[in-house]
């Protein structure tokens, strides 16, 4: 009984098996990007990233059809183009990072729809908006596990400097070197591209939309369970995975939509921790715990 | 057994503080934010050793010359000369408002990145260098809190926190921007005997200060800035009545419709 709800469909469908395996790896890369997005404030830089990215996809769309190649491409281009747009421009003038962000992906996302609507029709746009989850090909599969992987070399490589430039940028940028750069925007530019690469590998699993979702609603609730940086990355891998295997499952039995199932199942998780976390929560605050003497 | 990478650290130490003290010598600067000066034509010198407060009223240019010292501010005109160290090897407290407070993070790792210098963004931190960490805690009286996250600390416990990272970063001159604002007696007395400790290890010291009571009783030297200078030596002679008159009426807001200035012209 347990076993065929839960367990069966993973057995017995190769596709079912293909978007667990795809959503366990955005998991696993998503889960810390998502908790350091929130620690630097740019919780909804993601958003606009994901809306970024749409203009290359669309172009690679049209150039080569529903081809991974070219639409990932495409995606990668526009995200990194916004993204370092948006950053040379929050340097070069008092504008800051969110508003040059706002702008730039408020372009790239005007024209992105205009693309698609020009030559593509709405089915397409559905597609690169909400994903198809549950049609994963070898290819898909393969980028979106290669993406994770580097994901998380990268990230322990720039760990250390990455933690304080959230903290305290100005102490990186005292003892930091690294030439008039400075070791702070090495390591936020590598991070943002890093972000970028998710989302493009994410959209074709979930759409761009969805991915956020998946890359965020892990990493906000995780602030509720722990107070370090590395225990919040932790729960936000492990609520990422349990969202993916319970929005499958729930896309499975009742015909839903896989991506909607699986960002509903993290929004879920999400407002559970608001309301019974182990720090902060609303249960937390109403509960008073006896004081300690000292 | 995993020896650090590090461990030479004591007599590498010994040997730096034999190492002269850096001086800075000021010509001419002004730094400027759009085209008006906050720091204005400042010519001058801290000796090599010196414990040197800075004093002024708000806006006059006080932060921003720690900032130029330390290279986040390019200067419009004039130069910064900072003799016998590296630029890396400064040590900066800032505005306690200028730190993320929230950040996750434990008083230990906080205070640990003060040994950036010795194992950078790799090297790892070995149970010498802990305990030098340790060290420092206890010294600036935190001993108790290594394990707590920083969100819990209390202002001056935050700060205390901060100089204990300074304390590790072990850097020939020090920068502090107004390191006593808002702390109690208690706090505020330990953190001076922490700055008349590293002025007995031949560093320089410039701190931006508000307390002129504090000023007179603990620093040496002082300048009296008014976005220029008012005036800079021996604090009894730079502290008078008139002085800080002078500084107080020298230093009403921006003209927006200031003339250019023709200083350099003369």
């Amino acid at each position: 009984m347990l076993y065929d709800a839960l367990i069966a469909p993973f057995v017995e469908y190769g596709f079912m098996r293909r978007a667990l395996a795809g959503c366990l790896a955005l998991s696993f890369g998503g889960g810390p990007l998502g908790v350091l997005l929130v620690l630097r404030r740019m919780s909804l830089m993601g958003d606009a990233l994901a809306h970024a990215i749409l203009p290359g996809a669309a172009i690679g769309f049209l150039v080569a059809g529903l081809s991974l190649v070219a639409m990932t491409i495409g995606g990668v281009a526009t995200g990194l183009a916004v993204a370092v747009l948006a950053g040379l421009v929050s340097r070069a003038t008092p504008l800051r990072e969110d508003a040059s962000f706002a702008a730039f992906y408020l372009i790239s996302l005007g024209l992105g729809v205009l693309i698609v609507s020009m030559r593509g029709s709405s089915v397409d746009l559905l597609h690169v908006l909400f994903g198809s989850v549950l049609a994963l090909d070898d290819a898909a599969l393969l980028l979106i596990v290669s993406i994770s992987t580097v994901t998380l070399i990268v990230l322990a490589i720039i760990y250390r400097p990455l933690i304080i430039e959230c903290l305290d940028p100005g102490f990186l940028r005292a003892v930091g070197g690294f030439g008039p750069v400075g070791l702070g925007s090495v390591v936020h530019v590598t991070f943002i591209a890093l972000v970028v690469f998710n989302l493009v590998g994410g959209f074709q699993a979930l759409g761009t939309l969805m991915v956020v979702g998946l890359i965020m609603l892990p990493a906000v609730a995780a602030r509720f369970w722990f107070q370090s940086a590395p225990g919040q990355m932790a729960i936000a891998i492990v609520f990422g995975i349990v969202a993916s295997v319970a929005g499958l499952l729930a896309s499975y039995h009742w015909h839903a939509p896989a991506s909607s199932a699986i960002i509903l199942a993290a929004g879920g998780l999400y407002i559970l921790s608001v309301v019974a976390g182990r720090f902060d929560s609303l249960a937390a605050s109403l509960i008073t715990l006896r004081h300690r003497a000292g | 057994m995993a020896h650090d990478h590090c461990s030479h650290t004591h007599t590498h130490r010994s040997s730096r503080d034999q190492a002269p003290a850096p001086g800075i010598r000021l010509d001419n600067l002004t730094v400027a934010y759009r085209r008006h000066p906050a720091v204005h034509h400042l010519s001058g010198n801290f000796a090599p050793g010196s414990l040197t407060a800075i004093v002024g009223p708000n806006g006059a240019g006080k932060s921003t010359l720690l900032k130029a010292i330390m290279g986040a501010l390019r200067p419009a005109t004039g130069r910064i000369e900072i003799a016998g160290i590296n630029r890396r090897d400064i040590a900066y407290l800032p505005q306690i408002s200028e730190v993320d407070r929230t950040f996750p993070i434990t008083v230990l790792d906080l205070v640990a990145m003060g040994l950036w210098r010795r194992c950078g963004a790799f090297r790892r931190i070995g149970r010498d260098q802990l305990h030098r960490v340790n060290d420092a805690i206890t010294t600036v009286g935190l001993s108790g809190l290594a394990e707590r996250p920083i969100s819990t600390l209390s202002g001056g416990q935050f700060q205390r926190a901060l100089f204990a990272r300074m304390l590790l970063q072990d850097a020939r001159l020090l920068l502090l921007d107004e390191p006593f604002t808002a702390l109690d007696m208690k706090t505020t007395t330990d953190l001076i005997d922490v700055v008349k400790h590293w002025h007995g290890e031949n560093r320089t010291i410039i701190a931006v200060l508000h307390d002129i009571d504090l000023v007179r009783e603990h620093f040496p030297q002082a300048l009296l800035l008014a976005r220029s200078e008012v005036a800079w030596g021996k604090t009894e002679d730079v502290l008078t009545g008139t002085n800080l008159l002078t500084a107080r009426r020298m230093c009403e807001g921006f003209d927006d419709n200031a003339p250019f200035c023709d200083h350099q012209a003369a």
